[in-house]
């Protein structure tokens, strides 16, 4: 009996992967479909500000005014756009000129030789939080050490931070987001794939001819997923490559682990799919649940963008049903600070008890709907 | 022994009664035909008996075994194939074999001829290789009969079989049911073709839900007797069928193409004298008129009116 289930499971499964292939629409959506969203977000999502147009209003005209104006050029963030005076500051900022103004007081260079504390002003335009907060913070650095080079054997603050960065040194976001692309582009893949391929057969009808065959909801279920699941863990570890290559993610943890993790994963999102296909009766409908079951709780809720922590707490709580967020720490682990097994087991082990809990839904569900 | 034999089988869906208390017997090796309008209910009876649909009340035996205890035994029984049998579009007329054929769970040697019985009975052989999709709906329906029946089930379900085929296919479609009878195999058939109820060794008439008349076609034809079919022709139709139906003797009139057919209480030859009579008398000029056989057509319109009252 078993034997023969496992040869009617086999049987639904080469079918399915003969259409797969036969269908250039499924075959796109798995295959070149993720490659090209990888891209798309991995260009588009980037929070690092580079070029930022700045104006400078020297009133100093020092050596150490002219110093501190060059610091910033050649930091690589500021490219030097006007030079600025009472009356046009106030036109540069407001009509987008510029980003940022530096205003360098009369008497830097003096006060910087006789040791006497003084205070440049740097005047952000800050339509954009986001962009204003890290140029400020660029802006401040550089102020910083410029400052450091004047008394470097002056007393220091009693207290002073040295901010030191691991995994991602130079802070670069693409090595954050890197990693939650993949899941969020795993996700809605298999999700929409499985979803769409059963209640595509309950809709042409072909679903009620095979359930008169005497075959179980359990092989024909199993038969269906494993193409699904095979050809969407090809696409997630080309995701993998691709971002390796082209967005420089590294590789620091083993692979064995990463392709233990995306599998466990990518279960729990077939799981999904499979649920999903066991309520709607269309492929429309399948279509939106799927989407919405897999795109929104994997961008908002699963720290891919948004810090899990700053979350108002019952929206933390949802999260512990969110898949993604489990994949994603573990992913983080694996890919950026090359932990092993030992230090991911327990995200990996929630993804299993995800897994377990909606193919059960799922198969309670659809074996409801079988006999 | 019955090939299947149902008991008061019923179906409600909600406060709609879809199957009504049905009672049958299907003997083996018979085309059993199900007769019946657009959601009379032959497709929720077949679906019980197949065990695609739990009944709501009364039994069914399919091949010995009780649907209802006993659904996958059923199964491995039976062949079905419904009005919208669907083979996999994308995939060749050997695929589609070869997977209905894997989840029958035929073994290889098995599979080797079967596959050439059905390519053969299907008339495919040279087109093993072309996909479903690509197939007219003739070679279609033959192609899915093929299908339902590759794990050689002694009994066949065929749910509106011959829907939207046209009429050459549709008797190439019945002389392969013919050959399965012949072979043994008892095919339960429901159609809305009353042509091809003729077929059929016994018809039931279902209406409302239930079993309106039962029997061969000669049976039901002869279920006339006592009353006779006057068919009219005149020169003003509407005015004779007027005057036909004020009668007391005339049961009902119905309209056959340009004529008009009475049922009428009486002898063929009392009736056709007094009709005549009336009509003349009414000033109805009358060019043809004389008793006739009761078409299928006739009885099925004559039960299914006589069901509703």
């Amino acid at each position: 009996m078993r034997t023969t289930n496992g040869m009617k499971a086999l049987a639904v499964a080469r079918k399915e992967l003969r259409q797969i292939v036969r269908d250039r629409r499924t075959l796109v959506i798995l295959l070149v479909l993720p490659v090209f969203f990888l891209l798309l977000y991995g260009y588009a999502l980037n929070w690092d500000i580079r070029h930022v147009r700045i104006a400078v209003d020297d009133r100093d005209h020092s050596a150490e005014s002219r110093s501190l104006v060059s610091a910033f050029v050649n930091s690589g963030y500021f490219d030097l756009a006007a030079a600025a005076d009472d009356r046009t500051i106030r036109t540069l900022l407001d009509r987008s000129e510029v980003r940022a103004i530096l205003i360098i007081p009369s008497g830097l260079g003096r006060a910087v030789r006789t040791a006497r504390p003084i205070a440049v002003q740097v005047l952000l335009n800050g339509d954009n939080a986001n962009t204003a907060t890290t140029v400020m913070s660029y802006a401040l650095t550089i102020v910083r050490s410029e400052s450091a080079r004047y008394q470097p054997t002056a007393a220091q603050p009693l207290v002073s931070v040295e901010p030191r960065i691991w995994y991602n040194p130079e802070l670069r976001s693409t090595l954050f987001l890197v990693p939650g692309l993949i899941a969020y582009i795993t996700m809605i893949t298999a999700v929409v794939s499985t979803a769409l391929s059963i209640v595509r057969e309950k809709e042409r009808g072909t679903m009620e001819q095979v359930r008169m065959a005497p075959i179980d909801a359990g092989p024909f279920v199993v038969g269906k997923t494993i193409p699904y699941f095979a050809i969407s863990l090809v696409s997630a570890l080309g995701i993998v490559i691709a971002a390796m290559a082209l967005f420089g993610m590294p590789m620091r943890g083993s692979w064995l682990v990463l392709l233990l993790a995306l599998s466990l994963f990518l279960i729990g999102a077939l799981g999904i799919g499979l649920f999903i296909s066991s309520v709607a009766d269309t492929q429309q409908v399948a279509f939106q649940a799927a989407m919405l079951a897999s795109f929104l709780p994997t961008f908002m809720l699963s720290g891919f963008i948004f810090p899990i922590s700053s979350m108002p707490p019952f929206l933390q709580v949802v999260t512990y049903a969110v898949p993604a967020r489990y994949f994603l720490r573990a992913l983080r682990a694996i890919v950026l600070k090359g932990t092993g097994i030992e230090t991911v087991w327990q995200d990996l082990a929630a993804l299993v008890g995800f897994g377990l809990a909606v193919l059960t839904l799922a198969a309670v569900r659809l074996r409801r709907q079988w006999s | 022994m019955s090939a299947i034999s149902v008991h008061d089988l019923t179906r409600r869906f909600g406060d709609f009664v879809a199957v009504d208390r049905l009672t049958f017997e299907v003997r083996e090796g018979e085309i059993f035909g199900f007769l019946g309008s657009n959601g009379a209910g032959k497709s929720t009876a077949i679906r019980m008996m197949c065990g695609l649909l739990k009944p709501s009340g009364g039994t069914a035996t399919v091949g010995g075994i009780d649907v209802g205890r006993d659904p996958e035994g059923v199964k491995r029984r039976i062949g079905y194939m419904s009005q919208r049998f669907s083979l996999y579009e994308r995939l060749t007329v050997d695929q589609n074999i070869r997977f209905f054929a894997g989840i029958y769970g035929l073994r290889r040697d098995r599979l080797e001829t079967r596959r050439r019985f059905v390519l053969e009975m299907s008339g495919l052989q040279s087109r093993e290789h072309v996909r479903a999709a690509d197939l007219a709906g003739g070679w279609r329906q033959r192609l899915g009969l093929g299908c339902a029946i590759l794990h050689e089930p002694p009994i066949v379900f065929l749910d509106e079989p011959t829907g939207g085929v046209d009429p050459v296919s549709r008797r190439e479609f019945w002389r392969l049911i013919d050959g399965l009878s012949a072979r043994g195999v008892t095919v339960l058939v429901t159609t809305h073709y009353l042509d091809e109820a003729e077929h059929c060794h016994r018809v039931a008439i279902i209406h409302g839900g239930r079993l309106a008349a039962l029997g061969t076609t000669a049976e039901l034809k002869r279920a006339f007797h006592g009353r006779t079919i006057i068919e009219v022709h005149a020169g003003r139709p509407v005015d004779a069928m007027r005057l036909l139906d004020d009668m007391p003797d005339v049961e009902k009139t119905s309209v056959f193409g340009t004529a008009v057919h009475a049922v009428v209480s009486m002898k063929p030859g009392e009736a056709a004298r007094t009709i005549r009579e009336r009509l003349e008398g009414g000033g109805v000029a009358v060019t043809r008129l004389g008793p006739v056989e009761p078409s299928l057509e006739d009885v099925f319109l004559d039960v299914a009116e006589r069901a509703t009252q």
